[in-house]
């Protein structure tokens, strides 16, 4: 290795010999903390250190202006208790993870065995599903979506020749939130890309061999691609999961900022937005994002704590 | 699948015949293409409703426009107080600036994490791994409250700063997982001639990471293109609004009066995007590919 290598378990002889801790470090390690030294800053100011501010805040009252009070475990008490909006606003942004997630990966890795087969005109048929990824997060596409389903919008435009005359989807209560889980779903692009990528590295010889066992399709599919493809289903579905916690700008633009109607589009983070940056209630929007923060953290330890009984490693 | 009875399936199963595969290749092409186009559709939709004359955006259903006028492109463009040219620049500034940070901060520390040895690296860069999956809530407030006591409210500042302190952890792990395949006897010839790792950093990893760096400026200028909840906190100054701010405004004040501006504008905002989407797809595929990226 290196000269500049820094063995733990050096002899005690040569570290004698060496020169003293401050020139060692300059030489060995002070290259690699110099490098770091943006990172560093930007570790500790913007992120270590608001982490632990935001944990004080959540315990505190604060409106901004004056400095904090502290409150003890009230927000935290209050949020379980009697905010039928923080309820609301779980209830949605967990039935939009439940079935946005699931459905969009459905159909990414649809799509994916579809273009496996070695068809012609795999590029541009990639590049065209996943053009919608790429645009998805705008807020143009946001208002492109509001006025697809408004009451004379495209959705009920097509409808009409039908003799259906559609509702205002996006004021519907019963709809709105469905609108924008369609929204997630159109955006199956990146995840299929991943998937794609993941087909490419099952060896082609295995369904020779099945196939000539005579394993039907199916069969093949559940036996073969799907165990060895686990790896991936498990990176996409964690991605995934974490980003539609996260989901803001859609339900933000759609509802016009309220998350309404009747609450049906509030999306956590929303509310979160709303108490933090519409009534200036800093600590009560901390704690909201400590639930968060507690909430992505359990859902990922248990997947990675799931994940030895069934994602397939291949070693 | 046929339908018919299961003993002709189990034949069939191991040998397609020519014909039944290439009826199967037909139908996939049929479903692909019927799916590309009612992905597209929406945004073709919006496209023609953007350059129809005003009376005629909801009672035709053809994307085909029977007359073409950019007329909707005009009101648009100064339907508000100030007008959208400011927003472009705003949002070229604000996209450019977090491009050149994110580039230089994160593979300064990209190189150090995949190349240099020193003592803690392995604990740092597993704590970076871990800001990875923070969501960004959890310390929105506090730098809410630190931008302000430095009053950098109302400024790009707040924007753009994080960006040359390599906020972004992704890019980092992006840089790390390229700088950790080019190969090791560089650098150690390089060290043999007496090359400073600055020297070594700047002469012979950056120019052999061009891909990687690439993809990383136009990931950063994409994702800060479309950032809508930074610009929202952070700029309440018409003058100072990006593309995505002036569009929502527009959007509550023109309510549903003026589809085709609103359409207008929401088209050139998507512009600049899909330009690097025609130019950079192979890029952009294979950089999502390799690591999975979240978009």
């Amino acid at each position: 290795m290196t000269a500049r290598s820094f063995a733990p378990d050096a002899p005690a002889r040569e570290r004698a010999h060496s020169p003293s801790m401050l020139q060692r470090f300059w030489q060995n390690d002070a290259p690699g903390y110099l490098f770091l030294l943006p990172w560093f800053i930007g570790f500790f100011g913007l992120t270590i250190g608001p982490i632990i501010s935001s944990l004080y805040l959540s315990f505190t009252d604060f409106d901004l202006l004056t400095s904090p009070d502290w409150v003890g475990a009230d927000n935290y008490v209050r949020m379980f208790t009697n905010d039928p909006k923080f309820a609301a606003s779980m209830r949605v942004t967990l039935f939009f993870v439940v079935f946005s997630v699931p459905l969009k990966l459905a159909f990414a890795l649809g799509v994916a065995m579809l273009l496996n087969r070695g068809i012609k005109g795999l590029p541009l048929y990639r590049a065209l599903f996943y053009l919608p990824s790429l645009l998805g997060a705008s807020v143009a596409i946001a208002i492109l979506w509001r006025q697809i389903f408004a009451a004379d919008g495209l959705v009920n435009q097509l409808l009409e020749p039908f003799g259906i005359i559609g509702p205002s989807w996006i004021s519907n209560p019963r709809y709105s939130l469905w609108t924008l889980i369609i929204l997630s779903i159109w955006q199956f692009g990146s995840p299929m890309i991943i998937f794609l990528a993941g087909l490419r590295q099952i060896p082609t010889d295995m369904y020779e061999a099945a196939s000539l066992d005579g394993a039907s399709r199916w069969r093949q599919f559940i036996k073969i691609t799907l165990p060895l493809l686990t790896p991936v289903v498990f990176f996409n579905a964690i991605i995934q999961t974490i980003d539609a916690f996260k989901s803001f700008t859609p339900a933000f633009i759609i509802s016009g900022g309220t998350g309404n109607p009747i609450n049906s589009t509030l999306f956590y983070t929303l509310y979160l937005y709303q108490e933090a940056f519409g009534f200036f209630r800093m600590g009560y929007a901390s704690a909201l994002a400590w639930v968060l923060l507690a909430l992505v953290a359990a859902f990922t330890a248990f997947s990675f704590l799931t994940s030895k009984y069934w994602v397939h490693y291949d070693d | 699948m046929t339908t018919d009875a299961p003993r002709l399936e189990v034949v069939t199963a191991h040998t397609p015949s020519p014909l039944r595969r290439r009826l199967t290749t037909i139908l996939i092409h049929v479903l692909l293409i019927g799916a590309s186009i009612a992905m597209l559709y929406p945004l073709l939709w919006m496209l023609s409703a953007s350059v129809r004359p005003e009376n005629e955006i909801f009672n035709a259903t053809s994307l085909w426009p029977s007359e073409w006028s950019l007329d909707a492109y005009r009101r648009g463009w100064n339907g508000l107080r100030v007008s959208f040219g400011t927003f472009f620049s705003n949002s070229f500034l604000i996209s450019i600036l977090s491009v050149l940070g994110n580039v230089m901060a994160c593979s300064l520390a990209a190189y150090a994490f995949a190349r240099l040895r020193f003592r803690g690296r392995n604990f740092w860069f597993a704590l970076m791994l871990m800001t990875l999956m923070l969501p960004y809530q959890v310390t929105l407030i506090p730098q809410y409250v630190l931008f302000r006591q430095l009053g950098w409210i109302d400024t790009i500042l707040p924007l753009v700063v994080p960006k040359f302190l390599a906020a972004d952890a992704f890019f980092i792990f992006l840089m790390v997982q390229f700088f950790r395949g080019l190969p090791r006897e560089l650098d150690e010839a390089a060290q043999m001639d007496g090359c400073s790792p600055w020297r070594i950093y700047w002469k012979i990893i950056l120019p052999l990471s061009t891909p990687v760096l690439a993809t990383a400026a136009i990931f950063t200028f994409i994702w800060t293109w479309d950032d809508f909840f930074g610009p929202l906190i952070y700029l309440n100054e018409m003058r100072q609004y990006t593309v995505m701010l002036g569009l929502r405004t527009f959007t509550d004040s023109t309510g549903e009066s003026d589809y085709g501006a609103l359409f207008a504008m929401s088209v050139l905002s998507l512009i600049p995007i899909f330009v690097f989407f025609l130019f950079f797809q192979r890029l952009l595929i294979e950089g999502i590919a390799t690591t999975g990226m979240k978009r």
